[in-house]
């Protein structure tokens, strides 16, 4: 397990019996309490997409207030303690390899872990299409997967990182933190002419909020696929 | 299965019987016998949507049955407000665990609208506004147990909850509540809807945890 973020962490699961995952797809986590009592929360997979078999799969967990399952995740569970897991499940929010058209991602705060592992997924695939994650992250110190994603929108043939930074920019840089606008969107994610496939995962105040802004862009309803959480209001 | 290093091999099956999880109490909220298994409850509204929020005017609604001869009934917003109209609370249960009790609702009960349908079909389809489909049996449209519903919680339904109008079938997961509800399409063979074509349950019971088909 790895500290992701001052609130969040990865979780690598050694899964012996994976029945293999697509991009964007998450999984359910039992916990089981000495009295029988049990809880069940669903969290994204992070890693790519991987075949059927042994595999070490990833989630991300981000701490919520008074969240009884995300507290456990994030501050007790210990290497080579035993989870009752289920999954993959979700059909819907994925990216599938072979695909060509260009591939919009966009994400609030840990709504980046689906999106990681489409962006992981994008490396493994040969001439692969163009892959842009538009990302609104409160402060660097919540960040999640900065430095990984930093080095992959360097280094990765297709891919380009955006982000915008709500309430605090990292040292050094000029611009002003502020919120994802029409006019941040239309600089910073692929025209509605390039038809792309937009996989928009966050909370649902900005998810409803970027949805719209797409929509408003121009861009096919049809072609924007949204993964919310937490409440309207 | 393991977090982080390879086990000792006895987890190597799929676990059949719960095991205790180590550090693990839980935060128990107040019990109550209305929460169905796996389930746990939220005062807030959570909303789980695949796209985009349509936005659909009530000039412009309009709601269809089609039975299995292919006779279409269609109500508009004026003709839905001739309906007897029911107000209502219920407890709700989405697939993602979340359950939310006493939700206040106002709406039309669908045997009002089936008045006037000849069917003998045992599966519907329903279509929302924006594309969103969902499949159950039509007899868990009927008996008091479905509504059209247009208020929440004394205000006209929002969007983003599937206004102006969506579909309220409480006894099964929400999935099967299709917000911004279009038409009911009837037929004999059941043909499955969006979530259900991608591994959730064709029925969708809370009692008893028809989540998936895995």
């Amino acid at each position: 397990m790895r500290a992701e973020s001052a609130s969040a962490r990865t979780l690598v699961l050694d899964v012996p019996d994976w029945p293999g995952h697509l991009a964007g797809q998450h999984l359910d986590v039992r916990l089981t309490a000495p009295d029988g009592y049990q809880a069940v929360r669903s969290y994204s997979l992070a890693s790519a997409a991987a075949p059927a078999g042994r595999t070490l799969v990833e989630i991300g967990v981000e701490l919520l207030e008074e969240g009884e399952v995300s507290s456990f995740l994030v501050e007790e569970v210990r290497p080579g303690d035993v989870l009752e897991v289920t999954g993959p499940l979700g059909g819907w929010f994925v990216w599938r390899p072979g695909t060509l058209e260009p591939v919009q991602l966009i994400g609030g705060g840990s709504g980046v872990v689906p999106l990681l592992s489409v962006v992981r997924t994008h490396a493994q695939v040969p001439a692969a299409p163009q892959l842009r994650l538009l990302l609104s992250v409160r402060s660097p110190a919540v960040a999640m997967y900065r430095a990984e994603l930093l080095e992959r929108a360097a280094t990765q043939p297709g891919f380009s990182l955006e982000v915008v930074w709500t309430r605090e920019v990292p040292p050094g840089e000029v611009a002003r933190p502020g919120r994802l606008d029409a006019r941040r969107l239309a600089t910073a994610a692929l025209p509605p002419a390039q038809r792309p496939l937009c996989l928009v995962c966050g909370p649902t105040p900005f998810v409803e909020h970027v949805a719209e802004l797409l929509v408003a862009a121009g861009h096919d309803s049809g072609r924007i696929r949204t993964e919310r959480f937490g409440s309207a209001r | 299965m393991s977090a982080v290093e390879p086990g000792d091999g006895a987890e190597n099956e799929v676990l059949r019987v719960p095991e205790v999880t180590r550090g693990f109490t839980g935060r128990r909220r107040r019990r109550t016998e209305a929460l169905p298994p796996g389930q746990y409850r939220t005062d807030d509204f959570p909303v789980l949507s695949a796209g985009p929020t349509p936005r659909v005017d009530t000039d412009e609604w309009r709601f269809t049955i089609t039975t299995e001869t292919g006779s279409s009934h269609h109500w508009d917003w004026n003709g839905l407000q001739r309906l007897p109209r029911d107000s209502f609370d219920t407890d709700l249960h989405c697939v993602t665990r979340w359950s939310k009790f006493g939700t206040r609702w106002s709406g039309y009960p669908l045997d009002a609208f089936f008045d006037r349908v000849q069917t003998s079909a045992g599966h519907a389809l329903v279509t929302s506004y924006g594309g969103y489909t969902t499949n159950l049996p039509v007899a868990d449209l009927l008996g008091g147990r479905a509504w059209i519903v247009t208020g929440y919680d004394g205000q006209p339904l929002e969007p983003v909850h599937g206004g102006p109008a969506r579909l309220l079938v409480p006894h099964l997961y929400l999935w099967k509540s299709a917000k911004w509800v279009r038409s009911i399409t009837l037929s004999d063979e059941q043909e499955l809807g969006f979530w259900e074509r991608v591994g959730y349950h064709a029925y969708g019971d809370p009692w008893s945890e028809q989540r998936y088909s895995l």
